[in-house]
């Protein structure tokens, strides 16, 4: 038990530069692509992703890592609404300290 | 991944479909370091006060809102009350021309309202107190976001019923030189018993004697919040339902303090308070009415009214108290008549009557709010109103607050519209027997007995 190392496990569960970004819309082919590659550009790592396709709707959350980030979360933001825009489905973006407050004592 | 699908898309349905938002974010200021001889000085002093603390308020909210997006639907300052600034003055020209001044600040520093055109009486007047009070018609007629209050019982103090008395008086007078828009200078005004220093709702906030030099306090709201996740919950009792209340009050109040907290660092002012209380709006699914009624009663103010109330109020604190250690302000549920679309549809429907709003008033968190009355009433019976509402918050160590308009020629069940968050009503039925032989006799109440409770 000695070696394992909580200390980083803890770290890993930081949510400081961690956004939480949410698509949610009617399933089509590259959705994933177009919001990814958006992230690529302003260097947002992604930590994690997942899907679910319900009927004919898709959803996807991600974690997005922006300590690299050299644009604002402001920009950020309106240019993630802006591609959801262009390809129909609706984004939200928010900080993960959101989620921690609410669900965690 | 960090968080469960469910807890990120349980958040998202709070926001997006169930109206929770950061009701507002409260910039408290002493001013009391400006005052100086010549008023028109202390005025340019507030003014710079004011300007030098709150510029960045807008932008900082604006980021903050993107950052996590909550809806942080108004921006407030709440001031040093008035009165102690106004002491040695004489002039109620001058009240106003500080009033105007505040007023304008407001606009072009885009904040919503600036509250604190407050007295504190509960023992009796300064005279700087008197004429706060005198120029008060004066002040909430002349300006649009300007909020005055006025403490004037506690439970430590006891009741001035002389300000009592008076308030009957700026009531009517406030509600005659804002006629034409239906008595709103009225909407603007709040008569309390025990009030708290740190509430940032309005039209009750001041920056009281107790504080720093400035904090900042925020209020979140979320009565669809509660609504909905009640009606998940259609078979359960009323022990599971004040769970879940106090579940999802807990929630509600952490978003609440991490706003707070992170707008207050971004200002370079100690965070205040965080707010509970579920305020509602006008819009539909955005109710505390809903609440009780999705609970089970037909209306609001059928009986079991207050019993609802009294769950929910208290599931609200608890979750509350559990969520933050900076817990302040009202906290709890506000019943305003028109700010909230179906207690004015209960009151059209003659389910909520003035008597069963008061029995409710005493497990709320605020009291007798927003409600029109008709313009014919009598000083004395208003202040009489005033008076058995303070007396619930004295007696059971409340705060409590009145908040009435009598609408100039408007009769019981007439319509008025004042638009925007204070929404509309129907003017609610006054019992005609008169008050006055006893309200008129003025004086003080002593302060309540502690021990020997029953």
């Amino acid at each position: 038990m000695d070696d394992i190392p909580f200390h980083e496990l803890e770290e890993e569960g930081s949510t400081e530069n961690k956004v939480v970004i949410t698509v949610v819309g009617k399933d089509k082919i590259g959705i994933i692509a177009a919001i990814t590659s958006c992230l690529a550009e302003r260097e947002v790592n992604i930590e994690d992703i997942t899907q679910k396709i319900l009927g004919e709707y898709f959803t996807m959350i991600l974690v997005g890592d922006i300590s690299q980030c050299p644009v604002s979360l402001t920009e950020l933001h309106r240019d993630l609404i802006q591609k959801g825009e262009e390809i129909g489905v609706t984004v939200y973006m928010q900080h993960a300290s959101i989620f921690r407050a609410m669900h965690r004592i | 991944m960090l968080f469960d699908r469910s807890e990120i898309l349980e958040t998202l349905r709070m926001l997006e479909i169930e109206n929770l938002d950061v009701r507002t974010v409260t910039l408290g200021i002493n001013l009391l370091d400006c005052r100086s001889g010549d008023f028109s000085s202390t005025i340019e002093k507030v003014v710079e006060k004011i300007r030098y603390l709150s510029s960045p308020f807008h932008k900082v909210v604006e980021e903050t809102f993107v950052k996590y997006g909550i809806p942080i639907v108004n921006r407030r300052i709440a001031i040093s009350p008035a009165s102690f600034l106004l002491n040695g003055r004489e002039r109620k020209e001058e009240v106003v021309a500080l009033a105007q001044r505040l007023d304008d600040l407001a606009r072009e520093l885009q904040v919503d309202f600036i509250g604190g055109f407050t007295a504190l009486v509960p023992k009796g007047f300064t005279p700087g107190d008197l004429l706060l009070l005198n120029s008060l018609p004066l002040v909430l007629s002349q300006t649009q976001r300007i909020c005055g209050s006025v403490n004037l019982a506690s439970s430590r103090s006891g009741i001035n019923v002389d300000a009592i008395l008076k308030m009957g008086e700026i009531i009517k007078e406030t509600s005659l030189l804002t006629a034409q828009e239906g008595g709103i200078g009225c909407a603007k005004l709040v008569i309390f018993a025990n009030a708290p220093e740190d509430n940032p709702f309005m039209a009750g906030a001041f920056h009281g004697p107790g504080e720093a030099d400035a904090a900042l306090n925020v209020g979140v709201s979320g009565p669809g919040v509660i609504k909905e996740a009640i009606r998940r919950k259609p078979k359960a009792d009323l022990g599971e339902i004040a769970e879940v209340v106090k579940r999802t009050a807990f929630k509600i109040t952490r978003v609440g303090e991490l706003i707070g907290k992170e707008i207050a660092q971004k200002l370079g002012v100690p965070f205040g308070i965080v707010d509970l209380s579920l305020a509602p709006t006008p819009r539909v699914g955005d109710s505390v009415a809903e609440i009780l009624e999705e609970m089970g009663l037909e209306k609001c103010g059928a009986w079991g009214s207050t019993l609802a109330l009294a769950l929910l109020t208290d599931a609200c604190k608890k979750g509350g108290a559990m969520a933050s250690s900076s817990v302040g302000g009202l906290s709890g549920a506000f019943i305003p008549v028109s700010e909230d679309a179906e207690m004015t549809e209960s009151v059209k429907v003659g389910a909520l009557k003035l008597e069963k709003l008061e029995a409710m008033t005493s497990v709320c968190s605020v009291g007798l709010d927003m409600i029109a009355i008709p313009g014919e009433v009598s000083k004395e019976t208003i202040s009489a109103i005033i008076g058995d509402e303070i007396a619930i918050g004295v007696i059971n160590n409340k705060t409590v607050g009145v908040r009435i308009i009598p609408v100039p020629d408007k009769k019981p069940g007439d319509k008025v519209v004042w638009g925007g968050l204070l929404g509309e009503t129907v003017v609610m039925e006054v019992n005609p027997f008169q008050s006055k032989n006893f309200i008129s006799r003025g004086g003080r109440v002593p302060a309540p007995i502690t021990s020997l409770k029953n």
